[in-house]
Formats: C-alpha cells, structure tokens, sequence
C-alpha cells in the first residue's frame, strides 16, 4: 500500500476552553482529493491553519511527505511543498496577475538574495507564471494589478499562485467562498482537471462541488470527525445525514 | 495595425517617463557647480551638498518605509553613527576613508543588524517606538562620550583623505564625491526594489502572510532590508561628518529622525525620487525662510500640514495630479 502523503494523529487545538480540534486524525493518500466539509464553526479552516503551520496544535502530530512537520514555521512547510488557498482571498493587491504568480515560481527556482539584476525580466519564472494563470483561465489578465480584480477572478488566482509552487500537496479553504454560479463552475472545472496531478485537501460549503469533486470526505463537528469515507458512504451514514447534511441536501 | 503600433509605443513612453525625472534630478545637481561660480559659491556648494548628504539617508528611509511599510523612527541614529566613525577615529590621526568608511559602513550596519533583531520582531506603531527608543540609546550613548566631546559634540579637525589624497578637503570635489554617493546610492536602491530580493520585500508589504505561505520567511528579507538602509544611513553620516567639520550627539536625535521622515513624506513615499526631492525641498525651505524670519519654524509647520493634507503623495503625487489635469 503506497505511503500517505499527509497524515494527521490524533490533533487536538483549544482556544481557551473550546476544543477547536478534538483528537483529529486522518490522512490524504497520493492523488486523493479529500473534502472535509461540516457546519460553521466546525473548526475547519482552524484545522487548514494547523497543516499549514499558521497555528501551533496543542497536542498531536502532522506528518507530511513522510517528515513529521508539527514544529516547522509556515515557511518551511511551504518549501517542502505544502501549498494553501485562504478563505479570505490573500493576494498582493499592487503588484499585477503576473507577478504575484511569479514570485510563488522564485520560491522554488534558485535563491531569492539576488540583489541585482531585474526580476522581472526573468522570462523563466514568466513563463512558468503564465503557465499556471492558462490552468485557471487568467491567461489574458496577467497585466492587471491584482486588487483590480473580479472577486471570482482573484479566487482563480489564488489557485494559480498554488500551482506555481508545484506543491505535493494543495491545501484549498473555501475555493468558492462568495463567488458566483458561473465562476464557481469554472472552479469546479478547474479543480476537476487539478485532480489526480496533486493531492488536496479541500474545505468547501458548496456541497455539489464536494460531491462531484471528491474521493473520499470527511465531516468535521465541534471539532470531531463524525465520519469519514467515499461520498457514497458519507451521505448514506445517518448521523452525518441528521448531524449536517439534512437541511444541505434537500 | 494601429492597437499594434499603440501598444509597442506605450511601455517606451512610460519608460522615458520613468527615467525622465531622475535624470533631470541628477543633471542639475551636476551643474550647481558651474553655475555657483557666479556668485556666492561656498554657501551654494556647502547647501547643495548637505542637500545631496540627507537625500542618501531618506533614500535609505524610503526603502524601508515606502517599499516595507517599516516606519523607522530613528534613523538619524545610523547618520550620526557614520559621522561619529570619522570624528574619533579623525581624533585619534585615522584620517585616511579607506579605513573610516568601511568602519562607518560596518559600525552603522551592524547596529542595523543587532537593532533589527529585536525591532523586526514588533509590527505597526511597536516597530515605530521601539527604533525611536534605540535611537535614543544611540544619541544618549554619544552625549555620554566625555572624551569625544559629550554633549557639545567633537569637532573634525582634518577631513578625511583617500589614500593620502586630500580629496575631501575641497568644497567642490567633496560635493562631487557626495554626488556620485547619491548616484551609487540611487542605482543600488533602485536595483535592489526591482531584484528577485527586493520583489519578496515588496511583496512582504503587500501581504506577509501570503509571502510566507509561498515559502519565504519574511523576517529574513525584511532584515537584510534594515541592514543595507542602514550602511547607507551610515555613507550618509560619514559624508555629514567630514562637510560639517563635526559631529554632535544632535546629529542622531529623535527631531533629526523626524526631519528624515519629513523628508520622504513630503516628497511622496515609495517612488526613491521623491526621497531626493523631499530632501531638497526640505532643506531649501529650510533655508530659505530661516533667511527671512528666525521664527520660520511657525511657516513651516502649517506649510507641512498643508502637504499632508492636500498632496497625500508627496511632491511628487501632486506633481502627477497637476499633470493628469492639465492633460485633462
């Protein structure tokens, strides 16, 4: 059996007294796409914090790509390839389409104390940014400034800048969160054409994308996993179908 | 055919554009000289060079705070090290700038570096006080030097030489070193924002959460950031130094810090250009209406509230605004 690429033990987090993540453990193998979806407040995007190393668990360990990271800083889990798309779109509003893309391509290509000599006209790390923005359909807004964007647009681009890291493994919090039905299929198809190229983890609302995007889905309440398996399962499992999915499925 | 010719156009107008202004800035600081021989030539040169001297360190400071975001409030603390390099190390016979240079550049870096440790850690209004409060260690730490002077500061008897050669000591040629600093200075700013290094510090400005999700751990940029303003704050002191003849703790005090913010906001932060401009336009205000009235400091102030009011971008944004309306 091939190894996990992502393997989380019995993780556990709590804000003063609430248990945020309540001895959290699963895993991501390679190729999978793992939806974790749950009510709000369910503390997942507390736990895409935790994998990627914006928040310190209390107790338990990550485990990625073989290497246990639960002590890494954010930084170093991102250079060992671990990616992540925030709920909250978190670009950089003043600089253009390209090169907020380009700069996630110098992450991973030769050293960034170069003092001399203009970046910009690097066309290797261009040509990679470019190559990312066609995947998400940005290919003809690489000049804009970013902050100009459309809101569905700088979701795109927050995959694109994902992309460009050549993560082995993407860590997605809300892809669709506030975009339209029209941007939200592109997204889909997007993800959809992503699948298979790289592992992800993906938190989403959008319970038709989960479905017809995910291999195996795990349901996050107060901080618990209630279950966890292929979408066929989860959906027939009663306690998920009382605990959340009732009202979501009609 | 036309869109095509349109859009080759537009990237070489913006670039002359671009270079227009620094170019302009620097061919009249070359002339000052020629044109000062008609009348009043030392009182021209010294001004112009004291104008070129400051320009350095807001340049410094604009990196930081216009590329950073980091609002460093005691920068004058780098000048007065650089300056203090050549006063002591001038009262002890080492005249020679092969040797007091690289210690002005080294002494002021590396209180960038032991300072920025700490200060780099704060965010915000933190990082505000906590450079305000090392330069205040610094300028104390000076007014504490009993035998360089203390308070009343020391006085530089020769200027500096380079490799035995006098070259400092005329007005002209030390305002044609303090030019070609500027130029140097200038360059390297502008090369080091356009780097593959200074396009991760931009970006740290923008959003350092997404910086460091990419896979950059922006303390270490942001340092490296401190370090080179730094060295450059300590260039500036040492030409200070050796123009005024003297250096005095006043030369590191919180007003002086003050004066080099002043300068970058008021010749519109983030551009480099404007660090020059607002450098001479400071200091010929300055100038200028302390020649009319020693209360000048009442015209002035108002004068920079009125800047900051109604010209949110310096000199420099109004410039542009008055530019875009004329073109209507």
């Amino acid at each position: 059996m091939a190894e996990a690429v992502l393997r989380i033990e019995n993780l556990s987090k709590n804000f003063g007294g609430l248990r945020v993540t309540d001895d959290v453990t699963l895993d991501v193998m390679p190729g999978e796409l793992h939806a974790v979806i749950g009510p709000n407040g369910a503390g997942k995007t507390t736990l895409i914090n935790q994998i990627s190393g914006l928040l310190a668990p209390d107790a338990g360990r990550i485990v990625f790509g073989g290497e246990d990271v639960t002590g890494l800083a954010v930084d170093r889990r991102a250079q060992r390839g671990l990616a992540r798309s925030f709920q909250i779109t978190s670009i950089l509003p003043r600089f253009s389409v390209l090169e907020n893309v380009a700069l996630a391509v110098q992450a991973r290509s030769g050293s960034s104390f170069r003092f001399f000599g203009a970046a910009a006209a690097e066309e290797s790390l261009n040509e990679a940014a470019r190559a990312a923005l066609t995947q998400v359909g940005l290919g003809e807004r690489e000049t804009v400034p970013a902050g100009e964007l459309s809101h569905g647009e700088k979701r795109a681009l927050e995959l694109a800048i994902a992309l460009a890291m050549e993560p082995k493994l993407l860590l997605l919090d809300e892809p669709m969160a506030g975009t339209g039905r029209d941007e939200t299929e592109r997204l889909v198809t997007a993800l959809r054409s992503l699948k298979g190229r790289f592992p992800m983890v993906l938190v989403e609302h959008d319970m038709h994308a989960v479905f017809a995007l995910a291999d195996r889905i795990s349901v996050l309440i107060y901080g618990k996993i209630l279950a966890s398996g292929t979408p066929a399962q989860v959906r027939a499992d009663p306690q998920v179908v009382t605990a959340y999915l009732g009202d979501e499925m009609e | 055919m036309a869109d095509a010719a349109l859009s080759t156009s537009a990237p070489r107008r913006s670039l002359l554009a671009g270079n227009a202004l620094p170019v302009a800035i620097f061919l009249i600081f070359a002339l000052v000289p020629l044109f000062a021989t008609f009348r009043a030539e030392a009182y021209v040169l010294s001004l112009v060079t004291r104008v070129m001297i400051f320009a350095i360190a807001a340049l410094a400071l604009d990196l930081l705070i216009g590329y950073g975001a980091l609002v460093s409030f005691g920068h004058a603390a780098f000048m007065g090290l650089g300056a203090y390099a050549v006063g002591i190390l001038s009262s002890h016979g080492i005249q020679d700038a092969l040797i007091s240079l690289p210690v002005a550049l080294g002494v002021s870096a590396l209180f960038a570096l032991l300072t920025g440790i700490v200060c780099l850690r704060t965010k915000g209004v933190y990082f505000i006080m906590i450079t305000l409060a090392f330069g205040q260690m610094a300028y104390f730490t000076a007014s504490s030097l009993a035998p360089y002077g203390g308070d009343d500061g020391l006085t530089i008897r020769v200027r500096s030489t380079l490799a035995g050669f006098p070259i400092f000591s005329g007005d002209r040629s030390l305002y044609y070193i303090c030019l070609i600093c500027l130029l140097g200075a200038y360059l390297l700013c502008r090369a080091l924002v356009g780097s593959r290094f200074g396009r991760v510090y931009r970006g740290a400005r923008e959003n350092p959460l997404r910086v460091s999700t990419i896979g950059f751990e922006v303390y270490r940029y942001q340092l490296v950031a401190y370090v080179i303003a730094g060295a450059l704050g300590g260039l500036s002191g040492f030409l200070l130094g050796n123009a005024t003849d003297f250096v005095s703790p006043a030369y590191m005090s919180w007003q002086r810090s003050g004066e080099l913010l002043i300068m970058v906001i008021f010749g519109g932060i983030g551009t480099l250009n404007g660090a020059i401009v607002g450098a001479a336009a400071f200091l010929l205000v300055e100038e200028w209406l302390s020649g009319i009235t020693e209360h000048w400091k009442v015209i002035f102030g108002p004068l920079l509230v009125l800047v900051a009011v109604f010209a949110p971008g310096g000199l420099l944004g109004l410039a542009a605004r008055l530019r875009r309306m004329i073109r209507g």
